[in-house]
């Protein structure tokens, strides 16, 4: 089984005639950390639901860690662990008892369920607030909880609907190495939903761009970046320099573009950064030019989602907001 | 079937755990039928002189009233629980697992029916506290009790539906007052059937307030006829399944809307 995750042609609508998926596919490399990209609205959460058998597609097929999910959706329940955008924890219960609970309608019992739930509070850092009710957890700490909750059975994949949601930063970062740990986890297959650009590019192998129920992009965050032409360079310049000065050495580097100049600062894109930042430098210091520092950058995703979705992400999130 | 079943048994340990740790609710359920009984049975002492009442002590007659308004109140507020756990997730992440579909309602059901049995003895003994003598004795006062708690149970299970439909707390809450109080008016929990006006006595003929009201009377009575007993305990029964069906209804149509 080479893919722990696929879905084709998913198409799902609401009552009231909101289409939520309009066609999705997706593939999901076993072992991998698989991104799903977009906006809030945009039927991220609606293809987490169909593949978690919460939900059923209107149209279209998904198989999960093998299963079919329309025809065998009690295998899939068991292969899976799920931690929602709405956390599912229960509040007047302590944090072990939820996992203990968690644990026992998978049919967990005795000494493995125990220890299974001792270990998961071990790792998470909930040891000292394992016996306290979860109502009395911070933000943070609930989320971690719901990791552990949907790790407890040992799914082989686990979906992480916004994980990040609502978390200060601090707590997001800590979230961030927890998903990177279970990454790292042998065999285990985690999909994620973000509406963070940056969640995506640092986490996952693979990412698909969704927008308005489609599929827009898909490939390595790398791919995606590198259909956008170049590297950025940028140029903090020690002084103030005549535009023409700098532009006539930058114009004798090969394959340098997009050149701009500002008073201190000058912009500049490049096939290859690297290759192109000694040249950029050397042509500087012939014309007597001092830089202070260089940088060279990636296209971000905001970048690629824009090219994609003909609309920056921020005002697609705005769109939505609007009732 | 033995997943169902011990589901269900998971399910209801969180509910009675998680009801035993809100010490103002335990507080409430506790002294509310306490007030009741001290209160109407005081309030309607006298109504027994009047002519064609039937009874000779109104504590006798009221207390398996109240035992049967009990439950039927406290029934009625089971679907406040579900709302919340569908507003949390709660719902949505034993959707995912493997946990029954009916162990979701059926554990809050048997909680219900576990805090009825506690609350119907505890009402017994403070009638007997007042003064009311069962002749029934045992047998009368555990039929008393379950006629009580399959009522209760079948309530739970409508507040439970209407609780997943309308997903909202008000909602549920104005829907329950607005049947239960009435129904238990138009029972002869707090008033001899003989005394009713008759277009009520013919809807009380069809009030499952009344089916357990009556059962349990009967039972509590010295020489009690069992068939009119059985037969309102049989019509407890239906309405229950029937209940219990219109709730696993509302269920689908929850799960279909997610």
């Amino acid at each position: 089984m080479d893919n722990a995750i696929e879905a084709r042609g998913l198409v799902k609508t609401y009552r009231g005639g909101v289409r939520a998926l309009d066609g999705v596919s997706l593939a999901v490399e076993t072992g991998s950390v698989f991104g799903l990209l977009g906006p809030n609205g945009a039927g991220k959460s609606t293809a987490v639901k169909i593949l978690t058998t919460l939900s059923r597609p209107d149209t279209g097929e998904a198989f999960v860690a093998g299963h079919d999910v329309l025809r065998h959706p009690a295998k899939v329940r068991l292969a899976i662990g799920c931690v929602a955008q709405k956390s599912g924890l229960d509040l007047q219960a302590t944090g072990r008892e939820n996992l203990l609970l968690q644990g026992r309608v998978y049919g967990m019992r005795g000494a493995a369920l125990h220890s299974r739930a001792q270990e998961l509070i071990d790792r998470f850092g909930l040891a000292e607030a394992a016996d306290r009710t979860v109502r009395t957890y911070s933000g943070g700490m609930q989320r971690k909880l719901d990791v552990a909750v949907g790790l407890m059975h040992r799914p082989q994949v686990l979906f992480l609907d916004e994980p990040t949601t609502g978390l200060d930063p601090e707590a997001r970062v800590d979230m961030w190495n927890e998903i990177a740990r279970l990454a790292g986890d042998e065999g285990l297959t985690i999909l994620m939903t973000t509406h963070y650009l940056e969640e995506a590019d640092g986490l996952a192998r693979r990412l698909a761009i969704v927008d308005r129920g489609r599929v827009v992009a898909e490939g390595t965050p790398d791919e995606l970046k590198g259909e956008l032409r170049g590297d950025a360079i940028h140029v903090e310049l020690e002084e103030h320099q005549m535009d023409g000065e700098v532009r006539r050495a930058l114009e004798r580097v090969p394959d340098l573009y997009d050149i701009s100049v500002e008073a201190r600062a000058l912009h500049a894109r490049a096939d290859s950064g690297a290759r192109a930042v000694p040249l950029v430098l050397a042509s500087l210091e012939a014309e007597g030019v001092k830089v202070a520092s260089v940088t060279v950058s990636r296209p971000s995703l905001d970048d690629v989602y824009l090219r994609h979705a003909g609309r920056a992400f921020n005002e697609a999130d705005q769109e939505v907001k609007k009732p | 079937m033995t997943h169902v079943i011990s589901d269900t048994l998971f399910m209801t340990h969180r509910h009675v755990r998680n009801l035993l740790r809100q010490p103002a609710w335990i507080l409430i359920s506790l002294v509310q039928p306490v007030v009741w009984l001290l209160l109407y049975g005081a309030l309607f002492r006298k109504i027994v002189e009047i002519p064609g009442f039937g009874a000779a002590s109104y504590i006798d007659f009221l207390t398996p009233g109240i035992v049967v308004m009990t439950c039927l109140f406290s029934a009625g507020w089971s679907g406040m629980d579900l709302i919340e756990d569908i507003d949390r997730g709660v719902v949505d992440r034993f959707l995912v697992s493997p946990a029954s579909r009916s162990s979701l309602i059926a554990g809050r059901l048997v909680q219900g029916a576990l805090v009825g049995v506690i609350q119907s003895v505890i009402i017994v003994v403070l009638g007997l506290i007042v003064g009311a003598e069962y002749p029934g004795g045992i047998p009368g006062i555990a039929a008393l009790t379950i006629a009580a708690v399959l009522l209760g149970t079948a309530v739970g299970a409508l507040s439970n539906a209407i609780g997943v439909l309308s997903r909202n707390v008000e909602t549920m809450v104005a829907v329950s007052n607005f049947v239960l109080l009435p129904l238990t008016f138009m029972s002869s929990v707090f008033m001899a059937r003989a005394l009713m006006p008759g277009w009520m006595q013919s809807i009380a003929t069809y009030n499952p307030v009344e089916w357990a009201v009556r059962a349990g009377r009967e039972a509590l009575a010295a020489g009690p006829d069992w068939s009119v007993v059985l037969s309102r305990m049989g019509w407890l029964v239906l309405f229950t399944l029937v209940c219990g069906w219109l709730a696993t209804a509302a269920f689908r149509v929850y799960q279909k809307s997610i």
